[in-house]
């Protein structure tokens, strides 16, 4: 897929992949041999329906083929971009066994991206409404896909959103870059186009409690989809000195507050530092250091994580993309404290690592090497080793269990200890992928629809 | 939207808005805090509440006019209306009762501890409300106070009007005086707050502050906002923003204010250059 010049893009935040054309995308689709057991369907988390769509592609059929997308599949276009499809759909393909396996998520977004602007978006036809209320709590891809589910059943859906915007995760952590804002927008006025009501500036456990919405504003149902909650800090001395922030306060003051427009045009200040380090191997970790990158004033960005490249969870395109445009990888490196001067961050102390005996994760454990210590001098330093759990709605939520790390309890529906109430995705599962969060809002969505059809 | 019902200027560029958002008035308690947008690429920052009225459907905010943001707030009028306002956050204040109750209030910092003090008053609690400003015309809320207070201290830096110098002059007589108080709560710069701390540790007073450190979502999703209280870090939006008084590092909070300083100067900058006139800050504005 054509991209854009990584020194080039390094400068903007316009999207990296350009995205096929349908000549391409044609030919990339003729390539699936239609397996009679798509194994790449059981390895969806939604189940989209893949050979199905990509037939459609092949006969250049691109609208029934986004129709084929859709009824499974709430947001083509954002999980064609973020979805780790070489570990899920791509990584079962048949063909892939022998060569390149079939560009699944390519083409997903090709058809996604064809729709929107054909302006040919089609609403499904939606049955009879059921009378059924339901709340959803946040607008992030858990949520989202739960509403859109539930609406096209039917139901009477409002999710209500604690940001000023729809989108969660998707619009204050994946930086424009890789998925850009008009994309959430477009499938957020889908769901709109369904019937789904969404209430922004709304902090349910706030604003509302649960058993106000339940007896109060009679919602039959409620499906819990807040996403990442407080940031984990390293523990580490220094980390409180003023350039040190959390992954999470980082991108959303570059992605929802737009502030990387600022001074001129946004009003959110973020980091103006030359010398940036990010802690941490998962996307997050890779989203923050392309996006400082990114900002005209930082001219170097290193990414210091504690084991090796093997380990990193991030997904390796997010790694190379990295790496293309410049960003520095200090592998089997340890921070160990960060240094200031008059409670400004200066520098952050390193260790090397060395692998050794596989861990509880089965990954490797990383050993200090003794005397090995550096410091990287840094003004700014983003934190990005994953969240806990958001407290607001545990904390005013009675009868509502929870595990220690305060994510709240579900079966594999989602169904939490509380009648009525369902919950997905970061809240419930940890910090995880976009469509693992959508998974769960199927999947819930599913059982809600069942629970409240069989309430008298 | 959130429209302006009401607004008044009050003192050294301090106002006071009554704002419509109906289902923050239904749900706030003493103590908390909303958070405001005004525009598409505007900031959120976070104001705590000095008043509401449930049946009416509005909230009451005192902002200062310091940096942009405010700045621009304080060109709205009657009529206009917040993109956001969003809340209400933070653990509400405990009220206990059968306590002396004396609230130390430093310039606009009245504004918050205003619903406090009434709640204890509310609930039988003798509340004595120590208030001050640098000098007469700049101190705000006084009739309020004294409506629900039992009795109300002034002090003026300057002395034009109660007793001559800080609030800590009128806390620190009393502590000597041995008068009688149980729970000491102090909102207003942190260097007040502190200073308020430094006194009644020694004589064992329990003593609460509210903590304004950065904050941007206030639902603990970023961690700007986070403070060391009794050596662990927490934070304000969800944890506080009130605290031990005794236990907060206030040094820390002090430098982590200043993070975005510089920033905020060149925001200030731009947008007075943009709009050197009134009107032209006006028309830039909206």
């Amino acid at each position: 897929m054509p991209e854009q010049d990584p020194l080039e893009r390094a400068k903007n935040f316009f999207e990296v992949p350009l995205g096929y054309t349908a000549d391409l995308a044609m030919e990339e689709a003729e390539r699936c041999i239609q397996c009679k057991n798509p194994r790449c369907m059981e390895g969806c988390p939604v189940n989209v329906k893949i050979p199905q769509f990509i037939f459609h592609v092949a006969m250049g059929n691109f609208e029934l083929a986004a129709k084929t997308l859709k009824e499974t599949n709430a947001l083509p276009a954002v999980c064609g971009r973020v979805c780790p499809q070489e570990e899920q759909c791509e990584s079962v393909c048949t063909i892939g066994a022998r060569v390149e396996p079939v560009a699944i998520g390519r083409l997903e977004r090709f058809v996604a991206d064809w729709e929107r602007a054909s302006g040919k978006i089609s609403v499904p036809q939606l049955p009879e409404r059921t009378g059924k209320k339901i709340a959803v709590i946040g607008a992030g891809p858990a949520g989202l896909t739960c509403a859109g589910d539930l609406a096209k059943l039917g139901h009477s859906v409002t999710i209500f959103e604690a940001l000023h915007k729809p989108g969660g995760v998707l619009v204050y952590g994946i930086p424009e870059f890789r998925l850009p804002k008009q994309i959430v927008e477009a499938e957020v006025e889908y769901l709109e186009k369904l019937g789904v009501e969404i209430e922004c500036d709304f902090v349910v456990g706030m604003t509302r409690t649960i058993d106000e919405l339940m007896t109060e504003d009679r919602f039959d149902a409620i499906f819990i989809g807040t996403g990442a909650g407080l940031p984990y800090f390293l523990g580490i001395p220094g980390e409180n000195l003023n350039g040190v922030y959390s992954a999470n306060e980082f991108l959303t003051r570059v992605n929802l507050m737009k502030g990387f427009e600022f001074p001129n045009r946004a009003d959110t200040p973020v980091p103006m530092a030359k010398h940036v380090v990010v802690v941490g191997g998962g996307n997050t970790a890779m989203d923050a250091a392309r996006t400082a990158r990114r900002l005209p004033w930082t001219e170097k960005v290193y990414i210091v994580y504690r084991r090796s490249d093997v380990e990193m969870p991030a997904r390796k395109e997010e790694i190379h993309h990295g790496k293309q445009e410049g960003v520095e990888f200090l592998l089997l490196t340890n921070p160990t404290r960060f240094i200031g001067e008059k409670g400004w961050l200066t520098g952050m102390e390193c260790q090397k690592m060395e692998l050794g005996e596989p861990d509880a994760s089965g990954r490797r454990k990383p050993v200090p090497i003794p005397g090995s210590e550096f410091t990287l001098e840094v003004e700014a330093a983003i934190v990005a080793t994953g969240n806990g759990s958001n407290p607001l709605i545990n904390k005013t939520t009675p009868g509502l269990t929870t595990n220690k790390h305060g994510n709240i309890v579900a079966d594999e529906t989602g169904k939490t200890s509380r009648e009525g109430v369902w919950a997905g995705g970061d809240i419930v599962i940890g910090a995880a992928t976009v469509i693992k969060a959508m998974g769960a809002g199927k999947k819930a969505a599913a059982a809600i629809n069942e629970y409240v059809m069989s309430k008298k | 939207m959130f429209p302006i019902i009401q607004k008044n200027d009050l003192a050294a560029k301090v106002f006071r808005y009554v704002i419509k958002a109906p289902n923050i008035a239904r749900k706030a308690k003493e103590g908390q805090f909303v958070i405001l947008r005004l525009r598409e690429e505007g900031e959120r920052i976070p104001i705590t509440l000095a008043d509401w009225n449930k049946e009416e459907g509005t909230i009451t905010l005192y902002v200062q006019a310091i940096g942009k943001t405010t700045t621009m707030m304080s060109m709205m009028k009657p009529g206009d209306a917040l993109m956001d306002v969003v809340g209400p956050f933070g653990v509400p204040s405990r009220v206990e009762k059968g306590k002396t109750f004396i609230a130390v209030g430093g310039g606009f910092g009245i504004a918050a501890i205003h619903p406090i003090v009434r709640a204890h008053k509310l609930i039988g609690n003798r509340t004595i409300s120590i208030i001050g400003a640098r000098s007469k015309e700049l101190l705000i809320m006084e009739d309020e106070m004294r409506a629900i207070s039992d009795e109300v201290r002034v002090a003026t830096d300057d002395g034009s009007y109660g007793t001559k110098g800080f609030v800590t002059t009128i806390l620190k007589s009393m502590l000597e005086k041995n008068e009688p108080m149980d729970v000491v709560l102090a909102i207003g710069p942190v260097i007040m707050m502190r200073a308020v701390c430094d006194l009644t540790k020694p004589h064992g007073v329990q003593t609460l502050v509210s903590l304004n450190p950065i904050m941007m979502d206030g639902t603990g999703m970023c961690g700007a906002c986070r403070v060391v209280v009794n050596d662990k870090m927490q934070f304000a939006c969800v944890d506080g923003p009130e605290f031990d008084g005794h236990a907060v590092d206030f040094e820390l909070l002090m430098a982590r204010q200043k993070m975005y300083s510089p920033q905020e100067k060149i925001s200030m900058e731009i947008f007075e250059k943009v709009c050197q006139t009134e009107e032209q800050r006006e028309t830039a504005a909206w």
